[in-house]
């Protein structure tokens, strides 16, 4: 077993063994933060697929965070005002059950993704950056002044959405149902790494031309990749949403897309558990820092930038020593 | 709409635009000459803005202001360059972006720390404040008059400093061809500190003038800051005159788009739904820009990389 | 004088700051926007809220402060965080309408207390009304129902109005029609968060309108105000007090002079409560008190009277107690309407020179004894 993966293992028994305090302690708010870290670090995990594996720095993944959230936003409202939300040429009703919101937020955004990738993945470098915001933005305007579904007041939704055999009402089985849901993703993600599809995308970020003279077409790997990473993190906006029994368009803004980037870079790019590391250390810096000054972002800010500056690799890129990269 | 309120509108636009011209300058040339993306040059905005705000109050002169603008932002510029984004060069992006939005954490609340909460006070000098009275009758502030001419004043000084001067040729060096300007014994790290400085004070003086007739407050620099990015892209990054060009169809975009989506949409619609739809569509519309330049010219207007 | 209520606040300062661990009282939530552009108004309804609980000196009222940051999810894991960890009784604070919608509904559907400092979106007036929650600031459409009855009792013909495009700009508009149903010389709505208004100042002057109505909350209604005032475009401008609050005239300067805005306070306002508060808030802090100041004030006063009457955990008791607005209120006249908004005076201020600070002083009333239009909405 190398460090990383050492590492990687007392993270898990460190997300599995706090909340089992907590529940112990009767903390019941920690184990609202750590669902939020649960939740926050599958939006890595998403990001992490295009950003670390595919070397596609997209600054616009609150758009698919924000889809996800929105999927389960209108999908519940529908149900809990009992509107249906289309009655011609098909009756579409709302549902409150959790699994049908997550299949219909993962192929929204997805969709989203695909439709952003085309567009986007002309461009590449700062560009790539530069047009993924773009139509974060979009988006972010959009949500605002569309009247439909509360514009900038967003959705409240006055009960947490079901799952078949949970009460998902209680703190802990919503917490356990999240950490399911990101270690199977965990999983996915590192098997798709090893595919072959993970190889030639990591051949396609560290030498394109090279792809192209055995054949493979960059352009359409980086896209079932972008694809791939926003349907992750639109199922962790929906997610996310369920958490706070609420959708606005805040999460649409580019500082949701600058955090979720923070995750990822805070715990490691393109490592497995760097999204986890990253959103778990930021959740608890917030929380401790924000009980401190009221001008806590000032020590947020300075962390973040003795991160960057002195602990290359992030979290557990310091911890575990620079990955050994096959050419 | 009558012509007459047509062209004040552009007048609108190009003064908004000039001003983003100013914005972007810094960010291209950052960008341009030394690689780097810098998420807080908003805050310089800022920065310039509180300082002209007070030194507005201290002194009464607005001249003063703008001085103590331009010096505080470049001054700003010059430390943070010397003490964090000199480490950031030889990193990725994606380094980049994490150590300046860091940045914009720390300028936003310790600028809240210093001045405190409240928005702060500065006005428009009395020598420049009311309207004239332009050819064809449009009455237009005297003030937003001399805002473009500054902008375009600076943008004619921008392109001869870099066409003409010795600190210009050694900046289109630097974005040509870096190791090569460095062995030729130029001092690369204070070349690169001045043009930090510079773009620094440049989006300083633009935080300062826009500051007059907005709200100086924390956070002022962040929607700049975006609309700033999209004009670069739009130009293409590190063109100077890709930046210009970009402002001015950014600047007339978003001002125009306000106007008319809303009448356009209430040839068809009833008043209340068109004013919405063309207002939400107006909030999009740079985005939509830019999207259709990026999809046309992926590297811009007049990117030379991509 | 100015000695004695010195001495006075000092001593209360003492008593409220003994441990309050072993007292049987009730414990408060409070989450507002303390950081970023957004945090002066929250910092204010804060600061009056405490300088009620320090002059009334209850050792049993236990306060925890909370930044939201202006995030509407903050806000509602702030209000899980009272809820669940620190058991609070009762939540106040929020200054935002669509943070007040994130967080209200769950607050009160588990059977707490939420008495707003400020926001009061129409969704919580009317169907989604509750018992447990009472708005002490306003319902959100009257300060603009006021401006609109304003308008049309001093005789004017052809108003523009304008407001950003967002759930609260609407209601803005739509309250400000309920009472002023003449002729309009336009109607826009701008981007949220937009700094430059030299369009829609094109516009007002190409209208033939008489005069302005504007609802442009924060650092929008500073740049609106700063540019029309330059624009050399003279007509009467007239709007909600937000955009003429003492918290933001430092920053309009003379550019605000003259202008009517509608308020159901002022500092003006002649009773002993208000005099009270306003002098009290100058000695503790400093500054003038601004309306979220003496919303914040109202709330924890109303909170202490109804502590004086009932346990809250006899739930019953003390919203009945609630319901009574038994408290000096800053405002003079206060009572809840059957949907626990306040029926209250709503006045026009005119914001002139004293001395060298710009402020606002009263010179009409718009409204007398003014509830809300969702009152019958309200069933419960």
């Amino acid at each position: 077993m190398n460090r990383e993966t050492i590492i990687n293992l007392l993270i898990a028994l460190g997300l599995i063994a706090v909340p089992l305090w907590a529940i112990w302690a009767d903390e019941p708010f920690i184990i609202t933060l750590a669902t939020k870290v649960a939740i926050l670090a599958l939006a890595g995990v998403g990001l992490n697929i295009a950003l670390g594996l595919g070397g596609l720095v997209s600054f616009g993944h609150a758009a698919f965070f924000g889809i996800g959230g929105y999927a389960m936003g209108i999908l519940a409202s529908h149900a809990q005002n009992y509107t249906p939300m289309m009655e011609w040429p098909l009756l579409i009703e709302g549902t409150k059950s959790m699994p049908v919101i997550w299949l219909v937020a993962v192929l929204a955004s997805a969709l989203a993704a695909l439709l952003i990738g085309v567009l986007s993945l002309r461009t590449s470098g700062v560009y790539f950056i530069m047009i993924t915001l773009a139509f974060g933005q979009m988006l972010y305007y959009f949500a605002i002044s569309w009247p439909a579904y509360g514009g900038e007041d967003g959705l409240s939704i006055y009960v947490r959405n079901g799952f078949p055999g949970l009460n998902t009402l209680d703190p802990a089985q919503f917490l356990a149902l999240c950490y399911a849901v990101l270690f199977v993703v965990l999983f996915l993600s590192s098997r798709l790494a090893k595919s072959a599809f993970g190889l030639a995308l990591s051949g396609a970020r560290q030498n394109e031309d090279r792809l192209r003279t055995v054949g493979i077409e960059p352009f359409r790997l980086r896209l079932v990749a972008f694809v791939i990473s926003g349907a992750v993190t639109g199922l962790a906006g929906a997610l996310y949403a369920d958490l706070n029994r609420f959708v606005s368009p805040t999460m649409f803004s580019w500082h949701m897309s600058g955090e979720i980037m923070v995750f990822v870079i805070l715990g490691g790019v393109a490592r497995l558990f760097g999204p986890v590391a990253g959103a778990a250390l930021f959740i608890v810096m917030e929380h401790l820092l924000g009980g401190i000054s009221e001008y806590w972002q000032v020590f947020l800010g300075l962390t973040l930038l003795g991160v960057v500056l002195f602990a290359r690799g992030g979290l557990i890129g310091t911890l575990a020593g620079r990955k050994v990269t096959h050419d | 709409m009558s012509a007459l309120l047509l062209i004040e509108q552009i007048l609108n636009g190009l003064q908004s635009g000039v001003m983003l011209f100013l914005m972007a300058a810094g960010l291209t040339l950052v960008f341009g000459v030394m690689g780097l993306i810098n998420l807080a040059h908003g805050s310089l905005y800022m920065v310039g803005a509180f300082a002209a705000a007070g030194a507005a109050a201290a002194t009464g002169s607005f001249v003063v202001a703008l001085v103590a603008a331009l010096a505080a932002a470049a001054a700003a510029g010059a430390l943070i360059e010397m003490l964090v984004i000199r480490r950031l060069y030889e990193r990725d992006h994606l380094d980049q972006v994490l150590a300046t939005f860091a940045l914009i954490l720390i300028l936003s609340e310790g600028t809240r720390w210093l001045f405190g909460s409240f928005p702060l006070y500065l006005d428009v000098p009395d020598w420049l404040s009311g309207s004239v009275t332009l050819p064809g009758g449009i009455q237009y502030p005297l003030y937003r008059l001399a805002i473009i001419v500054v902008g375009l004043a600076v943008a004619a000084g921008l392109f001869g400093l870099i066409s003409r001067t010795r600190l210009g040729i050694r900046i289109r060096a630097g974005e040509a061809d870096r190791e090569m300007i460095a062995a030729l014994g130029v001092d690369i790290s204070k070349l690169y500190t001045m043009v930090f400085a510079l773009g620094a004070a440049l989006a300083g003086l633009a935080g300062a003038l826009v500051g007059a007739i907005q709200s100086v407050q924390v956070g002022m620099g962040e929607p700049v800051l975006i609309l700033a990015f999209v004009v670069i892209v739009i130009g293409g990054i590190g063109s100077i005159k890709g930046a210009f060009i970009g402002a001015l169809l950014v600047g007339l975009t978003e001002t125009l788009g306000g106007v008319l989506l809303p009448q356009l949409f209430g040839l068809f619609m009833d008043p209340s739904a068109a004013t919405t739809v063309g207002a939400s569509l107006a909030s999009m519309a740079i985005y939509i820009l830019m999207a259709v330049v990026l999809i046309w010219r992926p590297s811009g207007l007049f990117g030379v990389r991509a | 004088m100015k000695m004695t209520k010195l001495a006075a606040l000092a001593a209360a300062t003492m008593l409220a700051g003994m441990p309050a661990a072993w007292a049987e009282g009730v414990k408060v939530g409070m989450i507002t926007t303390l950081s970023g552009g957004g945090a002066g108004l929250g910092i204010d309804a804060r600061d009056g809220f405490m300088l009620a609980v320090k002059l009334a000196g209850r050792d049993d009222l236990d306060v925890v402060i909370e930044d939201d940051q202006r995030k509407p999810e903050i806000a509602v894991q702030l209000a899980d965080k009272m809820i669940q960890s620190e058991k609070v009784d009762v939540l106040t604070g929020i200054i935002w309408s669509n943070l007040a919608m994130a967080v209200v509904p769950a607050a009160v559907a588990q059977g707490k207390f939420y008495l707003s400092v400020n926001a009061a979106p129409s969704a919580l007036a009317g169907k989604g009304c509750n018992p447990n929650y009472f708005s002490v600031s306003y319902q959100n459409d009257n300060l603009h129902e006021a401006a609109g009855a304003y308008l049309a009792k001093a005789g004017f013909k052809k108003p523009f109005i304008l407001a950003p495009n967002y759930p609260a700009g609407k209601d803005s508009l739509t309250g400000m029609k309920r009472f002023y149903t003449g002729e309009l010389a336009g109607e826009v709505y701008t981007k949220l968060g937009q700094t430059d208004y030299a369009a829609e100042i094109a516009q007002i002057r190409a209208s033939g309108a008489d005069s302005v109505f504007f609802f442009l909350p924060g650092g929008m209604g500073i740049s609106f105000m700063k540019q029309y005032a330059d624009s050399g475009v003279n007509l009467p401008v007239v709007g909600p007090a937000f955009s003429f609050d003492q918290g933001i005239l430092g920053a309009v300067g003379q550019a605000a002079l003259g202008v009517k805005n509608t308020s159901q306070w002022s500092k003006d306002i002649d009773n002993a409560a208000n005099k009270a508060f306003v002098d009290g808030f100058q000695a503790e802090y400093g500054r003038l008190p601004s309306l979220y100041a003496a919303q914040g004030f109202d709330t924890a006063n109303l909170l202490i009277s109804a502590m004086n009457k009932a346990d809250v955990k006899d739930a019953d008791a003390f919203r009945a107690a609630l319901k009574e607005a038994d408290f000096p209120s800053v405002r003079g006249k206060f009572s809840f309407a059957s949907n626990n908004h306040p029926i209250q005076d709503i006045y026009v201020r005119e914001v002139v020179m004293e001395g060298d600070v710009i402020t606002n002083k009263i010179v009409d009333t718009a409204m007398t004894d003014h509830a809300n239009a969702y009152v019958d909405a309200c069933k419960m």
